[in-house]
């Protein structure tokens, strides 16, 4: 009998090339995305007067600096200068873009899926560290530097040290108004910020089962917030379904020899993994973090913890967290005033994240000013579709176009200094937002709330009488 | 990237945990070219207050010699950008040392000849102790994987895939490239056996050329 295998070994395996002495494998990389922070990467190809080696494998997004308005004239240069970069690399590399004004563009960990670039079994690497975002339909996804995105550029392989296996099972089922993104500032407040160091996450569990593709997506998405490497999901059924009939996806005889090849991918019964965490769903509220670290998170309903009494090693990071974001420790989390709102991110941009926030805000209006940036443009134009658009201004929020945005805030859409913004996105660093911004992490629907209230909510008493 | 073996230099701390890649370089500076050298970026926010001036008692504006940094755990967490990198070598910093690191900030740190050297907490909090707030004389020896400032002498965790080439200072792709025939054959086994793992075609416009 051979040894029960988790999902991490299959794909491992089956892009292992060669494996030195020291342990580290060159690895088959099946696809490869560059955007506009790659400049770095293709600076040193050209240094070597390299080539791309597979331009079939590799595609181009404009997202980190796409300007959210008035796309056909940018006017600040360094942002235009910046995507212009990217466009003549394509170019010249003979990569496809998906450009500014392309119906396919947006951020790209949403336009991976959205185009069928991601599948099970496959092995993805991005310059941006969110490329564990992909693990949701079983592949291998992982983030990678300028000096790697050149070597696959280069080579369409990258050498990388085989990651311990960690399990987190989350059982159970999730109560209304909760989503992915509270189950995994849950685990990451429970874990730290390092807890998952060194790590490939396989998520399990009829919680996760239970999660449409948005949801595994946000989940892991965020893996790297907890110091995983990447994070995954078995493929099943809502894999195959979301799949079906995407452009790039494989179709007739290609389709049905993947679908049986991506059904081999699960983890074996009795696989053992290195590590192993178990959640109950039932017991996960929405989450919201408090401070300058996505471990510094705790359910909505509770207080801000004193430093003093938090573990030594954290106290002083309480402590700095809290004076930059002017809260007192004790205080309750909710009724925190914020000054504005952001939806959107590669967290939380899609479909499913954008109707979970129209429905808290369907025939309210916002206190608070607000931004809503889809994640790609194929999501605005379903939303559209949906009439989602017309709640969003009707509720007083600016409906603008699909890019990172105020997730990182390099196309200029910043939060100002001192100003405090509730954030479906996944990072509350300092400044993340902007200089100075202070940024509460939580779901789109915990955001959809504080727009309707002006302050941190509890979304679930506004979902009484709503279908969520 | 040149390789080094040892490096003797002045140590400082930061006593912080987490810091992150945003704070290391703030994503607004990164779309200058590396030509223009990113060490006046190095944790931009952190040494200047909200006017741009300095701020005087922050660590790297005390000591503007310091070319080994002592931090707390899981430095560099958050993003993959290498600029974060750049901004610590081009600042003169040729060595972190702190209880863990963000695993793509290690790989990007050993990438760029920059030591991510791990020690334990209890070693790192000893270490900040020594030092206080004043720069202390260090000596790196990476082949010995060892630490000397003052009298004290560390034993430092470095993985030796990462201690070979920091000291050989390879350039990847010449390595990988000894490799050509290994890859071409997985690549036409792989397109053999998995035909779904290529993108179906989409048009017959040349790639590119797609609405632009
Ligand atoms: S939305 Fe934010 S986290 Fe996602 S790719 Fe863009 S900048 Fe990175």
């Amino acid at each position: 009998m051979t040894q029960p295998r988790t999902l991490l070994d299959k794909l491992w395996s089956a892009h292992e090339i060669l494996k030195r002495e020291d342990g580290t494998s060159l690895l088959w990389v099946d696809r490869h995305l560059v955007h506009e922070g790659s400049h770095h990467a293709f600076g040193k190809l050209a240094a070597r007067g390299a080539d791309v080696a597979a331009p079939d494998l590799t595609f181009a997004v404009v997202d980190h600096y796409a300007p959210t308005r008035q796309r056909e004239r940018i006017a600040d240069p360094q942002v235009s200068r910046m995507i212009d970069t990217l466009r003549n690399n394509a170019k010249q590399h003979r990569l496809q873009l998906f450009d500014l004004m392309d119906p396919g563009q947006g951020i790209v960990h949403v336009v991976g899926p959205e185009q069928g670039l991601t599948l099970p079994g496959l092995l993805i690497n991005c310059g941006d560290s969110h490329t564990s975002t992909h693990g949701a339909f079983g592949a291998l996804a992982f983030g990678i530097g300028a000096t790697e995105v050149a070597h696959v550029l280069a080579t369409q392989t990258i050498w990388q040290k085989k990651p311990k296996s960690m399990r987190i099972t989350v059982d159970g089922s999730l109560g209304p108004g909760v989503s992915a993104k509270d189950i995994a500032l849950n685990w990451i407040a429970r874990l730290g910020t390092g807890g998952a160091q060194g790590c490939a996450i396989e998520y399990a569990g009829s919680a996760v089962r239970d999660l449409s593709m948005e949801g595994r997506m946000t989940l892991c998405n965020l893996s790297i917030e907890g110091g995983a490497r990447l994070g995954m999901v078995a493929p099943d059924e809502v894999t195959f379904a979301y799949l079906k009939d995407r452009p790039y996806a494989p179709k007739g005889a290609d389709w049905d020899a993947g679908l049986e090849d991506w059904a081999n991918l699960p983890s074996d019964d009795g696989a053992e993994f290195d590590l192993e965490v178990t959640l109950h769903g039932d017991d996960i509220a929405p989450t919201v973090t408090w401070g300058t670290s996505p471990e510094q998170a705790l359910p909505v309903t509770e207080t801000i913890p004193d430093p003093a009494t938090l573990d030594p090693g954290k106290a002083d990071a309480a402590r700095a967290a809290l004076d930059y974001m002017d809260l007192p420790s004790g205080r309750a989390l909710e009724g925190i005033a914020v000054d504005q709102v952001f939806l959107g991110s590669c967290t939380n941009g899609r479909i499913e994240d954008l109707r979970a926030a129209a429905a808290v805000l369907a025939g309210r209006r916002a206190k608070v000013p607000g931004m809503v940036s889809p994640g790609s443009a194929q999501v605005k134009a379903q939303a559209e579709q949906e009439g989602l658009d017309r709640i969003f201004t009707e509720a007083g929020l600016d409906w603008v176009a699909s890019g990172c945005s105020m997730c990182v805030g390099m196309n200029g859409d910043l939060v100002a200094p001192g100003k405090r913004c509730a954030s479906s996105t996944n990072r509350n660093f300092r400044g993340r937002q902007g200089p100075g911004a202070r940024t509460h992490l939580m779901s789109p629907a915990m955001v959809a709330a504080a727009a309707v209230t002006g302050t941190i909510t509890d979304v679930r008493p506004l979902l009484h009488g709503r279908a969520a | 990237m040149a390789g080094w073996r040892t490096h003797a230099g002045r140590a400082i701390t930061l006593p912080h945990d987490n810091i992150d890649t945003d704070q290391l370089i703030p994503a607004r500076f990164m779309s200058a070219p590396r030509s223009e050298g990113y060490g006046k970026f190095l944790l931009h926010d952190l040494r200047h207050d909200a006017d741009g001036a300095e701020v005087p008692d922050f660590p790297l504006n005390r000591h503007d010699d310091a070319t080994i940094l002592v931090a707390g755990r899981n430095f560099g967490s958050g993003s993959s950008r290498e600029a974060a990198v750049y901004a610590l070598v081009d600042a003169g910093i040729t060595t972190v040392i702190a209880p863990s690191f963000g695993d793509i900030f290690a790989s990007n740190a050993v990438n760029n000849g920059l030591l991510p050297a791990r020690l334990s907490e209890r070693q790192v909090k000893q270490l900040m102790m020594h030092l206080g707030d004043q720069s202390g004389a260090a000596r790196i020896d990476i082949d010995a994987k060892e630490l000397r400032i003052g009298d004290h002498s560390f034993a430092f965790e470095l993985d030796d895939g990462w201690q070979t080439k920091l000291i050989n200072g390879w350039d990847d792709i010449d390595l990988t490239l000894a490799h050509r025939d290994q890859i071409h054959s997985f690549r036409d086994q792989r397109l053999k056996t998995s035909r779904w793992a290529w993108p179906t075609a989409q048009d017959q416009e040349p790639p590119g050329t797609r609405a632009q």
